[in-house]
């Protein structure tokens, strides 16, 4: 049997960022794998956004008004995106929670593989799912209504800010789930899912008491959302705060920096697992 | 001049008030299996995980395949191959796309990564159901596919953390012989296990570890000796006459016979094992009594381990299972 031989250790950055591409391009394309030969994953991607929004769109959408008029769905599906963003971080968290556990990111410690490039996989494979997620969400919103009224140009805008925030949300995951166990993991919705109504996602912050709506008004998630109602043209755009007039430079900032700080604290994480 | 493949010296680790190695000192000829047996929280798994550079030691220095485990980790990661207790192999891909998966992520290229991917199915016996997803896999199939993701790059330095617990002896046998045969083709074997018999068949070097240090170290049958030679044992048909047979070997005995009523045996220490198995059988013969098995052997590794350890290799008295030298966790 002819052994291989591998290849030298790269020792300038240029390589080392090629190596970490080609690593991240692998990891990718596993998960990838994984998704598509899923059919429970592949319905819930289909099925939850639907019935999602016939839910909020008709059950509660015919008791909900619009702060300053308008049609619920059209407000609610903005709302919907953000919040289909957030819960991606769940199956992240699961993921990286059920790979630490079955030991396959030991082996990837164990070899010579770039840490960068193992977490980029990761990245890569959860944002190409939820793109796929926006785009069956999309769909699902022209069906009831929904229309993105300021031209296409706008609405991959607001498309790019959702990505944006499940981008920064993907670090998060993958902090937490090299954190926690899969069955820990499990559990992350639990925090998750306040965090998604404390927000202007199904309710016009107008509409809560001052306190509150000072809360949802600084969500991040709220920041997205009304930057892109702002770029669909949706109704119901809050007004008044400081935050709310500057939504679109917000949900760059704060996604911005929740990467910052937890793509770091990721990498960090991942060398030094120790347990 | 031996070269070693694994040089430990001092390794330190606690995790808060428990020191899971307190000194470990370990160094492994290259070529050769080491095994490394202790009872669970006896550091094994913390040795192994220092070792293939996946924790920091606190304190201490270690080399494997010529490098430094903290200062080099890279260079070491090209050159070992680790299969730990749970199998990572992904369920959801086929035996190819894992090692392909795998192969690409040794850098091999994608021509590279084909051939030696189909090599190694083909060297595993797992040529014939490449193409099924692993989660169609049996636990030996499992095994040999771990075994062989961490083959690929040919490792100078392999390390099996209990790459046969909860396997059925089929599957065993099949693990073994895949370690044998990496063995030949020269790479150092480190591997833990809590079967004694396993590390009796697999090593050339054994290290008992317990609360963190190597107790004992050397060839299993220099482990053997260290607790005496041999034994003679004798097994009655019927166990009333255990003290008759306790007396007739007492007189060729070096130390005073032990006597297992449950299994009917006498087992006793003897110096000079041909004069004791001869004087033995006549005088067993001579008494009339019913003798169902009459052996000379060498200690157990079992043994081994409770005159070195105060307590079994099972740590909870696990004696039944102890005797056939397969004792769980």
């Amino acid at each position: 049997m002819s052994m291989p031989i591998a290849p030298a250790i790269p020792t300038t950055p240029a390589e080392r960022l090629r190596w970490a591409l080609s690593d991240a391009w692998v990891v990718s394309g596993r998960e990838l794998i994984h998704w598509v030969r899923n059919p429970v994953v592949i319905l819930n991607t289909l099925l939850f956004p639907l019935i999602m929004v016939l839910l909020f769109g008709y059950v509660f959408g015919s008791a909900m008004r619009v702060a300053g008029g308008g049609d619920y769905r059209e407000f609610l599906m903005p709302g919907m995106f953000g919040q289909t963003m957030v819960f991606g971080v769940i199956s992240t968290v699961y993921v990286v929670a059920a790979n630490a556990a079955r030991g396959v990111t030991d082996r990837f410690r164990s070899m010579p593989v770039s840490s960068f490039g193992v977490l980029m996989g990761r990245v890569i494979a959860d944002m190409l799912t939820s793109t796929l997620d926006l785009v069956i969400l999309m769909l699902c919103g022209l069906l009831v209504g929904w229309r993105a009224h300021h031209g296409l140009g706008s609405a991959l805008a607001a498309a790019g800010l959702l990505l944006l925030l499940r981008f920064a949300l993907v670090w998060v995951g993958i902090c937490m789930g090299l954190r926690l166990t899969p069955e820990g993991a499990g559990a992350a919705w639990m925090p998750l899912f306040p965090l998604t109504l404390l927000a202007n996602t199904f309710v016009s912050p107008e509409l809560m008491p001052a306190w509150l709506r000072i809360i949802a008004e600084w969500n991040p998630l709220s920041a997205t959302v009304q930057a892109c109602r702002e770029l669909f043209g949706s109704p119901g755009l809050s007004g008044g705060s400081w935050a709310a007039e500057h939504a679109i430079e917000l949900a760059i900032g704060w996604p911005l920096l929740i990467t910052v700080i937890f793509l770091p604290l990721s990498i960090r994480r991942y060398r030094r697992l120790n347990r | 001049m031996t070269r070693f493949a694994i040089e430990a010296e001092g390794l330190r680790k606690r995790y808060g008030d428990t020191h899971a190695l307190a000194g470990f000192d370990l160094a492994v000829a290259e070529g050769t299996v080491c095994g490394l047996l202790g009872p669970n929280g006896a550091g094994k798994t913390t040795a192994v995980r220092i070792l293939s550079t996946l924790l920091l030691p606190d304190g201490g220095t270690a080399r494997v395949a010529g490098f430094d485990v903290v200062g080099d980790p890279a260079q070491v990661r090209y050159r070992i191959g680790l299969a730990g207790q749970q199998t990572s192999v992904d369920e959801i891909l086929t035996g190819r796309e894992n090692l392909r998966m795998w192969a690409r992520l040794f850098r091999l290229g994608p021509r590279e990564a084909k051939r030696r991917t189909d090599e190694l199915l083909e060297w595993f016996g797992l040529a014939g159901a490449a193409d099924k997803r692993v989660k169609h896999y049996s636990g030996g199939m499992r095994r040999r596919l771990d075994l062989a993701a961490s083959f690929i790059l040919a490792p100078r330095v392999l390390f099996l953390d209990e790459p046969t617990t909860g396997l059925d002896p089929r599957s065993r046998t099949e693990v073994w012989r895949a370690v044998r045969d990496l063995v030949a083709q020269g790479t150092t074997v480190l591997l833990t296990t809590q079967y004694l018999d396993e590390a009796d068949r697999l090593a050339h070097q054994i290290a008992v570890l317990d609360a963190g240090m190597v107790i004992a170290d050397g060839s299993p049958s220099r482990l053997k000796s260290m607790i005496g030679g041999d034994q003679i044992d004798v097994v009655v048909r019927d166990a009333a006459d255990l003290p008759s047979a306790a007396r007739i070997i007492a007189r060729v005995a070096d130390a005073s016979p032990e006597i297992d009523p449950d299994a009917a045996r006498v087992t006793a220490p003897v110096k000079d094992p041909l004069e004791a198995i001869t004087v033995t059988a006549r005088e067993l013969r001579d008494a009339g009594l019913q003798v169902e098995d009459l052996t000379l052997r060498r200690p157990t590794l079992d043994e081994v381990f409770l005159s070195l350890t105060g307590r079994g290799a099972g740590a909870d008295g696990d004696r039944p299972a102890a005797e056939k030298g397969m004792v769980r966790p």
